[in-house]
């Protein structure tokens, strides 16, 4: 890993047909970062799906100063789905921990405590939407109510997507004498760094619901 | 991509160790289902990606030719004029993102990126086999919205609501307008997964010596597309659930206080402005995910075949990325007349105008690179020497329509349809024309017919100049743009009939070439004369698999390593007027280069 | 040979085109003139540098033809021609812009005193209220859109009551007189355009949008819906005609107020309501 130690300016900023500048970059490896393609790949994702919802917030404090925003009440549950979501992600710094120690079976053995605090959740916020619905705030109400439920949707489908991948985290502990350690490891941190960011989606989400 | 990012993994402390990191698992297919099917190899990929994009690309033909009957024939056809809207709309939205989008990320992204960074195939095959069935997927579901009821969707391309989503509107009151934000929806998806690959690709699969600096132009055009695309389809991906629930649930997140036809409909205090900002974050990078694309396809064809270096290389890529860059603070000179803050005019304005230095640059740059050349006027040529004039045309009517106070007059006229339809429709077409005579040898290992061929070129060019050339004019005289017809008003100091007669024959006769084109390819790929490797003398590694057409795995055993970059043509001292990128130092001891 | 022929014909055709089409814009009758120049300006520039482009390039195909015994040029890049060009590009692009943005200022600055109307488009017509002898538009509510009210005016603002409702496409001014148009929708976008005045902009529902300008022509001009507005968006259309004083005068007389259509519909009991509120005044 001798190159790669310039900055992108610098980089671009070579003249690729020069003698001297071919002799260095004959020595490139051919990687731009020092990184994992996985690792790449989750940060390209988290990278849209921040675009996304930070389109939504942009359009969200712009249609909010209309005098027809009527603001929704947080039902308690909420608060405590949210508490289920701060549970996972400090459970999932244990099971870093864990793996960082190659103790996959306590990996695995809260692994599982993962998915079961993610469909907890999952059921918790439908029951939010159940409760709300009774109340009477429906989708087509306030606009206020519309974000709410895209909110708690999309954020929904992340965790669904999540799941997902859970499953293939899970697979690649499942039989311990399997374990390819390398692939686990890498693997298991993807998957925390996920739940990690799924918990700051929706803290920020939540926060702007609530103090507007 | 943002300079401290780089910085920032450069000293990631979390990075994995060079040992851990994988050494990329080869797919191998197994039955004909995995080979042709769910092929997770680029090569195949791209070519499926082309083919359901020129399948789907052919109804948006077929609807230029049927809206041009109607404008200068009416009652040849019979056709009402929601099914004129619609025909304006499906063309428009399928010529944009099904067709162009579509092929050059999908179809040459992933043809040629493997190829040209010399890498093996793309990072994540899986994810990128996938993508394409999301993207055919997004196909399928537009083309049903032709068969529900009301069919599709007649709101424009642009979507606007109150009226994409109401009654006046075909298909707004229907499925039309749903399937078409829906396909929409599912597209972005699959295109995110496509982007995905092509990025990390770019970045991390390139082989030994490939610096930045020694990718070829065609490769950071699509890199840049594909970033702009990361952030410019998320706007419409939000745009489109947004107006979905309104129109699906009654919300008012776009939708203001409205009585159509006497009715006073439920919504109240949404915001139509705001749907268009949100387009046009989107729409405006969307221009330049087509442009780009065709901007590094052209370098390197005029490069090749003019044997000579592309001329201010670094400048080409400086270019491409400030472009990039800035087409996301132009976006509202799309929206000068729509009714928002006037003062915005002065900034989109200011920011439209700037943009342009840098594409002159390329322009200038593409000129130049012709000049002391030694120009081989092969088809190839041909079709990027008709592209650079006829993007310098629409180039230039830019800065009409940029010019905040010009645009006043001509917005919504003809010369926005001219405008537009030389930049983005004619002049990446022109390119991807272009680069299949270019590139076909390589996919098939046969030549296309050369006659046919320039007939081909020749038809196509001159009659797309002549569709397009005087629709300028219609629109100085003030002949609005989505007319179902246009009635000769006292207003205009001409008739129009002959002329827009004229441009119907044009049209019908270019788009009539183009069936040549595809009988040419279809013979020449059974009976074409064969190529052999690398035809056409060109540096870059798409050229030195070690078989052609390139197999499973692109470079045989072992990877090529590559010792200089993409435009070593016509080398002083070198023994011939090439030398490719793999050809290492010693095998060239008398050319210029190395003499140092 | 041919191929460089080729691009000098597009090129000197496209000129020759230019001069001598007959599609041309139609005479001006407003006060932008402003845009015609601008306009102008920007054709000689960018026509200069299509011209140049061109014929340069014909040049280059016809010179540097493929010949084996040649070999093009080594030249990486050039620095120097690059910024010349860079340099010179930036000079025009602000010779553009600066006088473009003088004439959008103008534009976007109302002047005082301009003759206030409101222009209303829906699926698919046009209607028009101008502010009658208190010179003030009285206030709209889409709330208050029926038969009667078509203009969904506020009864109880004082100002409405004399305001002229023009239920028609056509729409009379008067020349030399300095008017804002005050843009509304009911229902979708529409834009308001007679190609004659240049200007236009787009009618957003929720919203009022405007524009200036001073008609300085007498004549009959041709509006057109210029935003797509629906199915019927290519029969939008309507006339402007202007109008020298005397005959302006008889034509406004014609017009009904707002207070003589609700007499017109037995709506007399709000009439009373805001003539009351106008006496408060
Ligand atoms: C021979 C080729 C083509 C012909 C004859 C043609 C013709 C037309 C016509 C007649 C219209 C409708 C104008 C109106 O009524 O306002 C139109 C609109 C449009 N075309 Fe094309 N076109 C062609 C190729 C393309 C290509 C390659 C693109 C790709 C960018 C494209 C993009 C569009 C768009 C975006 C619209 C606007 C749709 C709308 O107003 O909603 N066209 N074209
Ligand atoms: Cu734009
Ligand atoms: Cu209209």
């Amino acid at each position: 890993m001798s190159k790669n130690k310039e900055s992108l300016i610098n980089q671009l900023t070579q003249k690729p047909w020069e003698p001297a500048q071919a002799k260095v970059d004959n020595l490139h490896e051919g990687k731009t970062f020092n990184l994992h393609v996985g690792k790449i790949g989750l940060r390209y994702i988290m990278v849209v799906s921040t675009i996304m919802f930070c389109l939504f917030i942009v359009t969200y404090g712009d249609r909010m100063v209309y005098d027809d925003w009527v603001r929704m009440p947080e039902p308690f549950l909420l608060w405590i789905n949210t508490l289920l979501l701060v549970i996972s992600s400090f459970v999932f710094i244990r099971i870093q921990l864990a793996s960082k120690k190659n103790n996959f079976e306590k990996a695995r053995r809260e692994l599982f405590f993962i998915g079961i605090l993610a469909v907890l959740f999952l059921i918790g916020q439908l029951l939010v939407w159940q409760d709300l619905v009774q109340a009477g705030y429906y989708v087509s109400g306030s606009p206020a109510n519309g974000y709410f439920y895209v909110f708690t949707t999309l954020h929904g489908f992340h965790l669904l997507g999540g799941l997902v991948y859970w499953v293939m985290t899970i697979n690649k502990v499942w039989k311990l004498e399997n374990i390819i350690i390398r692939k686990a490891k890498h693997t298991i941190e993807l998957c925390a760094i996920y739940w990690h960011f799924l918990l700051a989606v929706w803290i920020v989400l939540f926060g702007l619901m609530l103090f507007s | 991509m943002a300079a401290d990012s780089y910085d920032d993994v450069a000293k990631n402390k979390d990075s994995i160790p060079e040992l851990e990191v994988a050494p990329q698992d080869l797919y191998h297919a197994k039955s004909f289902w995995t080979k042709y099917i769910f092929c997770q190899d680029a090569k195949v990929i791209g070519i499926q990606y082309a083919l359901t994009a020129a399948a789907i690309g052919m109804v948006g033909l077929v609807s230029s030719w049927l809206m041009r009957m109607q404008i200068a024939f009416p009652g040849v056809i019979p056709m009402d004029p929601a099914a004129y809207y619609q025909l304006v709309t499906m063309h428009g939205m399928i010529m944009v993102v099904y067709l162009l989008t579509a092929l050059f990320l999908g179809g040459f992204g992933n043809y040629l990126i493997p190829l040209m960074v010399g890498a093996r195939d793309m990072v994540f095959p899986y994810v990128n086999m996938i993508s394409f069935w999301v993207f055919f997927l997004a196909v399928v579901i537009l083309a049903a919205s032709y068969f529900v009821p009301g069919g599709p969707t007649g709101a424009g391309w642009t979507l606007y609501p109150p009226q994409a989503i109401t009654s006046g509107t075909p298909g707004g009151d229907g499925l039309g307008i749903v399937l078409m934000l829906v396909s929409l929806a599912v597209f972005v998806i699959g295109f995110t997964m496509g982007g995905l690959n092509y990025v990390i690709t770019i970045l991390q699969a390139r082989t030994r010596g490939m610096t930045l600096m020694r990718l070829p132009l065609t490769v950071w055009g699509i890199f840049t597309a594909t970033v702009l695309a990361l952030f410019a389809f998320p706007a419409l991906f939000v745009a489109g659930i947004m107006m979905t629930l309104d129109n699906m649930l009654g919300t008012s997140f776009f939708m203001p206080a409205i009585v159509e036809f006497g009715e006073r409909l439920s919504y109240d205090g949404g915001s139509p402005i705001l749907f268009q900002h949100l387009f046009w974050f989107f729409g405006h990078p969307e221009v330049y995910i087509v442009a780009l694309p065709a901007f590094g396809i052209v370098s390197d064809l005029i490069s090749v075949h003019a044997r000579k270096n592309i001329f201010g290389y670094r400048m080409m890529v400086w270019a491409i990325v400030i472009i990039g860059a800035l087409s996301f603070v132009v976006w509202a000179h799309h929206m000068y007349v729509a009714g928002m803050n006037p003062w915005f005019g002065f900034f989109f304005a200011t920011t439209t105008l700037i943009i342009a230095i840098p594409t002159a640059i390329k322009v200038y740059n593409w000129v130049l690179t012709l000049w002391r050349g030694n120009i081989k006027l092969t088809i190839p040529m041909l079709f990027s020497i008709a592209f650079i004039i006829t993007f310098v045309n629409g180039g230039l009517t830019g800065l009409f329509l940029g010019n905040v106070a010009v645009d006043v007059p001509l917005s919504d006229t003809y010369f926005v349809v001219a405008h537009f339809h030389m930049v983005m429709g004619i002049a990446p077409v022109l390119v991807i024309l272009g680069s299949i005579y270019h590139w076909f040898p390589l996919i098939t290992g046969r030549f296309l017919n050369e006659k046919l061929g320039r007939i081909h070129f020749w038809v196509t060019f001159i009659g797309s100049y002549s569709i397009y050339f005087p629709m300028h004019y219609l629109g100085f005289m003030g002949v609005t743009r989505r007319y179902f017809e246009v009635f000769e008003g006292d207003n205009f100091t001409y008739s129009i009939t002959g002329i827009n007669q004229f441009i119907t024959v044009a049209a019908l006769i270019t788009g009539a070439a183009q069936f040549v084109f595809f009988y040419n390819i279809i013979t020449s790929s059974k009976f074409g004369k064969k190529a052999g490797k690398n035809p056409w003398k060109a540096c870059s590694l798409e050229w030195q698999t070690a078989d052609v057409p390139p197999t499973h795995g692109n470079f045989g055993k072992e990877l090529p390593v590559v010792y200089r970059w993409a435009y070593d043509y016509s080398v002083p001292g070198a023994d011939q007027d090439y030398i490719t990128q793999d050809t290492p130092p010693s095998d060239v001891a008398n050319a210029r280069a190395e003499q140092t | 040979m041919i191929v460089a022929l080729l691009v000098i014909l597009v090129t000197i055709g496209s000129v020759i085109f230019h001069m001598w089409s007959p599609w041309w814009w139609s005479e001006i009758a407003s006060n932008w003139q402003g845009m015609d120049d601008t306009i102008l300006l920007t054709f000689w520039i960018t026509g200069a540098v299509f011209v140049a482009i061109g014929l340069f390039m014909a040049y280059c195909i016809w010179k540097y033809k493929y010949n084996k015994n040649n070999k093009a040029d080594y030249e990486p890049e050039n620095s120097k021609l690059e910024w010349a060009l860079t340099i010179l590009t930036t000079i025009g692009v602000i010779a553009l812009l600066a006088p473009g943005l003088i004439v959008w200022n103008n534009f976007v600055t109302v002047p005082k005193g301009a003759y206030e109307i409101e222009v209303v488009g829906q699926q698919w017509y046009w209607m028009y209220r101008l502010p009658g002898k208190d010179g003030v538009l009285g206030t709209t509510d889409i709330k208050n859109i029926n038969d009667d009210n078509p203009f969904g005016l506020n009864t109880d603002d004082p100002h409405s009551i004399d305001d002229v409702l023009i239920d028609a496409d056509d729409l009379h001014l008067l020349k030399d007189q300095v008017v804002k148009l005050n843009l509304r929708a009911l229902d979708v976008l529409h834009d308001f355009y007679v190609p004659q005045f240049r200007a236009k902009m787009d009618m957003v529902p929720g919203m009022i949008t405007y524009y200036w300008f001073t008609p300085i022509k007498t004549g009959t001009f041709e509006i057109l819906c210029a935003e797509y507005c629906g199915t019927g968006h290519y029969s939008m259309l309507g006339y402007v005609i202007v109008d020298e004083e005397e005959d302006y005068n008889e034509w406004l007389s014609e017009q009904m107020t707002f207070e003589e259509v609700l007499a017109s519909n037995g709506k007399s009991d709000l009439i009373k309501l805001a003539l009351n509120k106008k006496n408060d005044l």
